[in-house]
């Protein structure tokens, strides 16, 4: 008999995905549920998908789910996490929902502490409505509501989530990702690992921010939105480890390690 | 019968809890009763007063626009309340801080030297309760000796040394009016 | 039982919490900071209990809502603004068909409005509040007793429709003590299937208001709304208070409803027979109940501290079979018995009925 080399993780169902070619949604949620697969927690865990293009997350994710009204996703996880701490909560944000609408949420969830593991999909642009400017638009980028690029007189700066969140003492790990190529993608199911393993050892908030392509919107092709990442996101949204407090406390810190220790 | 009382000073005198035992040792007697606080940033900006009615029928407000008596512990609360007191009323002073006389002549009015006569019993913090033995004694709202078990289960956690100093002060706010009659 | 003598907000937070609630989430806004204050007290006492200062109003509903799908009995409080905001997660909770308290302790608006006492929320309770095709229960407690036995029946009704329940009271009502016995609450009957605590090695569940299907959406409107009709038929509450030789109905809830028990005495000492419908539940409205009573009673009176929402229910009950006044007192001024007296002497005419009348 051969050996099963790849195929649909437990805790996906077996729907096709709605994101457009070359979206970073699908490569995330893949991602998550291999990781609960492999941490065998599919029983336990229970998701917060957002408002967005995320939002039917549910019709992929063969796990409990619970939708959030836009941007209260950590509220909501909060809920669900201090009735059933033994359970693993993870919300799931865009960066509206975490940057803007949900900024006071996600950041006093974050403040509190709260053991539970946001993950972060950081594309820039409003997707599901069209293309509008995020919070995380950067500077000089052309969306339907920034015509002539984002300015700063106009629309201030693009908010840099995980330094910000680095700095507040509740908040145990933070890691900046990227899903568009296959070594970031293996970086990235590390972390979520890492993000997913702190939460059942009780080690505090994590944040697993994912720098991801979105074509549509970005009026790209897959692979030039890929190498945009590399080429101009990923210079306002440095890669890499900001803040890792269990690890730092093990004193297992490496080169690149956290620039941040609360 | 409905009797609405308005107690009134500045924090920290001790207004809430008059107001407090006299709705407890009143709800004891088996009146119907209510309490209601001024709350909000009034009470932060140093006076502090609150209304208690007592009634052997159900009490429809809580509120009194026309009270039948009002305490008060300062010069403030006696300008504030005075002129709202019903027609042969009742006006209690605390005369050791309010120097100056009341405009009613319709009303009764007593005058207790309550903070002098508590720091005479060695707690000045006790002059709510000389007050309190002054008032039941001419209202007779409530039989001393329920109203001072009343007060002992407000006052809660307190030292017995604490509640027996208010039974002193109690007990002399209640004989004072007695002599001064 | 014991009497005791307690201030309407910790009123509702005891209630709360001898009715099993093990969940609060709130943000201070006065007049009801000693429910937040309370509830943070009473819930590191108890086996299981979460207390969560949040960031905002709005945070704090969907706090309620996470706990709630996780099967905890869950409340928030608030006041007239921080219950505009708490709108998202109430609307929210009526479409997911979570169970949740929310209790509104009244002030002055609109906007910032005042601290005092009002009506004014009226149309925001009964309508629903926020977004979308939905009801909410809302009960009108008008004394210190039925601040707590309303609070306990609130989770009773929440778990059984799967739906919320709003506490309408008033900063009077908040800040007032009164005697109170508390009753003991029933045992809570809530199907473990509604509970999401992960999938165990079963069917994984879904949680949602998003059905983007238009067909499909319209079915759950229809579900629900014929939840909704199921709870008007059963579970109206109204008080009737000296109606029964009555020439005149006054119609009032809560702390109006106080005052005009005081003024009926008051006008029955001048030879005026008034009576007083209150209605306990405001959403559902006690229609059928007043429309019967407009079959032999010719004059109704309503007052509200308002400029006239709960009129409107009066209106539509009793369909042009009466007259039916109104005297409101907005924006967080309290009347009088004695003021509601004269305005009645002055609006009805033995004769002629209420004059002005709608």
């Amino acid at each position: 008999m051969m050996k099963k080399v790849f195929g649909r993780p437990q805790s996906m169902k077996k729907n096709i995905f709605h994101y457009c070619a070359g979206c970073g949604h699908s490569i995330a949620h893949r991602l998550i549920a291999e990781v609960i697969d492999e941490l065998d927690i599919r029983g336990i865990t229970i998701g917060v998908p957002p408002a967005g293009c995320a939002v039917l997350a549910y019709n992929y994710f063969d796990i409990d789910m619970i939708e959030a009204q836009h941007g209260r996703g950590p509220a909501t996880a909060t809920g669900i996490k201090r009735i059933l701490p033994d359970r693993v909560v993870f919300s799931y944000q865009g960066d509206g929902d975490l940057a803007a609408i949900g900024i006071a949420e996600s950041f006093h969830a974050a403040n509190r502490g709260e053991n539970i593991t946001v993950v972060f999909m950081n594309n820039a642009v409003y997707g599901m409505t069209g293309g509008q400017m995020a919070p995380t638009s950067i500077m000089g980028q052309k969306t339907t509501t920034s015509p002539a690029g984002r300015n700063n007189v106009l629309d201030g700066y693009p908010i840099q989530v995980s330094e910000i969140f680095s700095l507040l003492p509740g908040t145990a790990y933070i890691e900046r990702c990227t899903v568009n190529s296959p070594a970031s993608i293996l970086k990235t199911r590390k972390a979520i690992r890492k993000a997913f393993q702190y939460q059942i050892d009780g080690l505090g908030f994590s944040l697993i921010e994912i720098l991801s392509p979105c074509p549509t919107n970005w009026k790209m092709t897959p692979i030039e939105s890929c190498r945009w990442i590399d080429e101009v996101m990923s210079k306002s949204f440095p890669l890499g480890v900001i803040k890792d407090l269990p690890a730092a406390a093990k004193g297992e810190q490496k080169k690149g390690g956290p620039r941040h220790d609360g | 019968m409905m009797v609405k009382t308005i107690f009134s000073g500045f924090g920290g005198q001790g207004v809430l809890m008059m107001g407090y035992s006299l709705a407890h040792g009143a709800m004891s007697a088996g009146y119907h009763v209510t309490f209601l606080p001024a709350y909000g940033a009034e009470v932060r900006g140093g006076t502090a007063n609150c209304t208690v009615a007592v009634s052997d029928d159900e009490i429809a407000s809580p509120i009194a626009s026309e009270p039948n008596n009002i305490v008060v512990l300062n010069t403030p609360s006696l300008y504030a309340f005075q002129n709202r007191v019903a027609p042969g009323g009742a006006l209690f002073l605390n005369s050791s801080i309010i120097a100056v006389e009341s405009s009613r002549h319709d009303v009764r009015i007593f005058k207790i030297p309550s903070s002098e006569m508590a720091e005479k019993l060695g707690n000045p913090r006790t002059a709510n309760t000389v007050m309190m033995g002054a008032f039941l004694k001419i209202t007779g709202l409530v039989p001393p000796d329920i109203y001072l078990s009343s007060m002992a289960t407000v006052m809660g956690s307190k030292k017995k040394s604490v509640i027996e100093i208010n039974r002193k002060a109690f007990a002399a706010g209640h004989e004072f009016l007695k002599i001064a009659e | 039982m014991n009497k005791v003598l307690m201030q309407g907000n910790k009123i509702i937070g005891e209630a709360a919490i001898r009715a099993g609630c093990r969940f609060y989430a709130g943000y201070p806004i006065t007049p009801q900071n000693e429910i937040p204050e309370y509830m943070a007290e009473r819930l590191r006492e108890v086996e299981g209990g979460v207390f969560i200062q949040s960031e905002s109003e709005v945070a704090a509903i969907h706090m309620v809502i996470g706990a709630s799908a996780a099967g905890a009995r869950s409340m928030t409080s608030s006041s007239s603004p921080g219950i505009s905001l708490k709108q998202e997660g109430i609307s929210s909770l009526a479409a997911c068909e979570l169970p949740a308290v929310i209790v509104n302790m009244m002030r002055g608006g609109p906007g910032l409005g005042n601290i005092s006492p009002s009506q004014g929320d009226y149309f925001q309770a009964t309508r629903g509040g926020g977004h979308g095709d939905y009801r909410i229960i809302v009960l009108g407690p008008d004394s210190a007793q039925e601040l707590a036995d309303l609070t306990m029946d609130a989770f009773d009704l929440a778990d059984r429709y799967r739906t919320p329940v709003m506490i309408l009271a008033d900063g009077m009502m908040g800040q007032m003590m009164e005697p109170v016995i508390f009753k003991t609450p029933k045992p809570r009957a809530y199907p473990e299937s509604f509970i999401m605590k992960g999938a165990g090695a079963g069917k994984s569940k879904i949680i949602r208001g998003l059905i983007l299907d238009p067909l499909d959406m319209e079915e759950h409107n229809w579900t629900l709304d014929r939840k909704y009709q199921v709870i008007a038929r059963k579970e109206t509450r109204h008080e009737l208070f000296k109606a029964d030789d009555a020439e005149l109905i006054l119609v009032a809830y809560g702390t109006g409803a106080r005052i005009a028990k005081g003024a009926i005495k008051r006008l029955r000492e001048q030879g005026l027979r008034a009576g007083l419908f209150r209605p306990i539940t405001l959403w559902p409205f006690p229609t059928n109940e007043l429309r019967d009573l407009a079959k032999k009673i010719e004059n109704f009176l309503v007052f509200e501290m308002s400029t006239g929402q709960m009129v409107e229910d009066v209106r539509l009950a009793i369909q042009g079979r009466a007259r039916i006044g109104f005297h409101g007192r907005p924006g967080g001024v309290v009347p009088t018995p004695v003021e509601l007296t004269n305005v009645v002497m002055r609006k009805y005419d033995r004769k002629e009925g209420i004059i002005d009348h709608y």
